[in-house]
């Protein structure tokens, strides 16, 4: 039972993140097919739409992986790769959102949050510590009045 | 300004309420076409009907008022339940291409044999590529054209009649007196 569990153990730890790509759609050049394989793990299967282009068995991922190499065999740079699916199905099929005006929101939305906040937080300090500030001091007769109340005589 | 506090709670229900109402009328599974205003990306596809001249994106651009070219495939549900309106708007004289995708040849000319006919054109994508220029995610998907062959519209999934008479209809009239 020990050896099996094992031996579970070890196959589940092996076999890593699903991969769609068939051995039929792999370059001989395995330099060219790791740089296929690193852009694949990038770019979203516009049909099931939270998987990568390599981790989907829709046909049109096949299609998009073909393509892929075919662009990459024909001397594109990976940018140049990306581009050319970027080009048909828009910047929604990049899993990297790059860093340009239309994605300004996206990256330093975050950020701006926090600004907010921090802004936010400070003028509630602030105002706290003014509203401190407005109370107005005791006057003689209530100094007077609270010294006679400590000292344990009966008040008026 | 502690006095303005009360109203926090206010701004933040209003904010959520604004990003729920742009969500939830918002699908992600239909993407923005990359095509609008651009030209039909140049192809050529060999017929579906034997004996015909097939599609090629010379005939979109050669002038000529607008019209639509549907992207189906005989393997296709929604495309079946598209259908019926495709023919009723032939029979009210709409221009109508059709691009057979990720298809063969005989089983797109058997659907239209069975299912009637309503495209003037037809063209095999059996290998799809021509859908992929095009940035068909799966059909059916169809492209309002212009006269001058640029892509003004698409619509992703079936047309409903509420999205023909509401959105397509009137831009393709638009499109007529341009």
């Amino acid at each position: 039972m020990r050896r099996f569990l094992c031996a579970l153990a070890g196959v589940v730890v092996a076999a890593g993140p699903a991969c769609a790509v068939l051995p039929s759609e792999q370059l001989h050049d395995p330099k060219l097919e790791a740089r296929a394989r690193h852009i694949g793990d990038e770019l979203r299967c516009v049909v099931c739409q939270n998987e990568t282009i390599d981790q989907s068995d829709a046909p049109l991922a096949h299609d998009l992986r073909v393509i892929l190499r075919q662009r990459l065999i024909a001397g594109d740079t990976d940018r140049q790769a990306i581009d050319y699916i970027v080009a048909r199905y828009g910047h929604f099929v990049l899993l990297k959102p790059p860093f340009e005006t239309q994605t300004l929101l996206l990256w330093l939305g975050p950020f701006l949050v926090l600004v907010v906040g921090a802004v936010g937080l400070g003028l509630m300090a602030r105002s706290a510590a003014r509203s401190d500030d407005q109370t107005a001091p005791l006057t003689p007769e209530e100094m007077a009045l609270l010294r006679r109340r400590l000292e344990g005589e009966e008040g008026p | 300004m502690r006095r303005l506090l009360f109203l926090a709670p206010v701004v933040v229900f209003a904010g959520v309420v604004l990003a729920f109402a742009f969500g939830l009328r918002h699908d992600p599974s239909v993407l923005p076409s990359t095509l609008i205003g651009k030209p039909v990306p140049a192809f050529a596809l060999p017929p579906v009907r034997p004996g015909d001249g097939g599609l090629a994106s010379g005939q979109l651009t050669s002038g000529g008022g607008p019209r639509l070219l549907n992207a189906f495939a005989s393997w296709c549900v929604s495309c079946r339940i598209e259908h019926p309106l495709l023919l009723a708007l032939k029979a009210q004289g709409v221009p109508i291409d059709g691009l057979d995708w990720k298809d063969k040849a005989a089983d797109g000319a058997r659907y239209l044999v069975q299912q009637g006919d309503p495209y003037q054109r037809v063209g095999n994508d059996e290998s799809g590529r021509v859908g992929i220029d095009l940035g068909v995610a799966g059909v059916p998907e169809t492209f309002l054209v212009d006269g001058q062959g640029r892509v003004r519209y698409k619509q992703v999934g079936p047309i409903t009649p509420d999205d023909w008479t509401r959105t397509i209809q009137p831009l393709m009239e638009r499109l007529r007196r341009e």
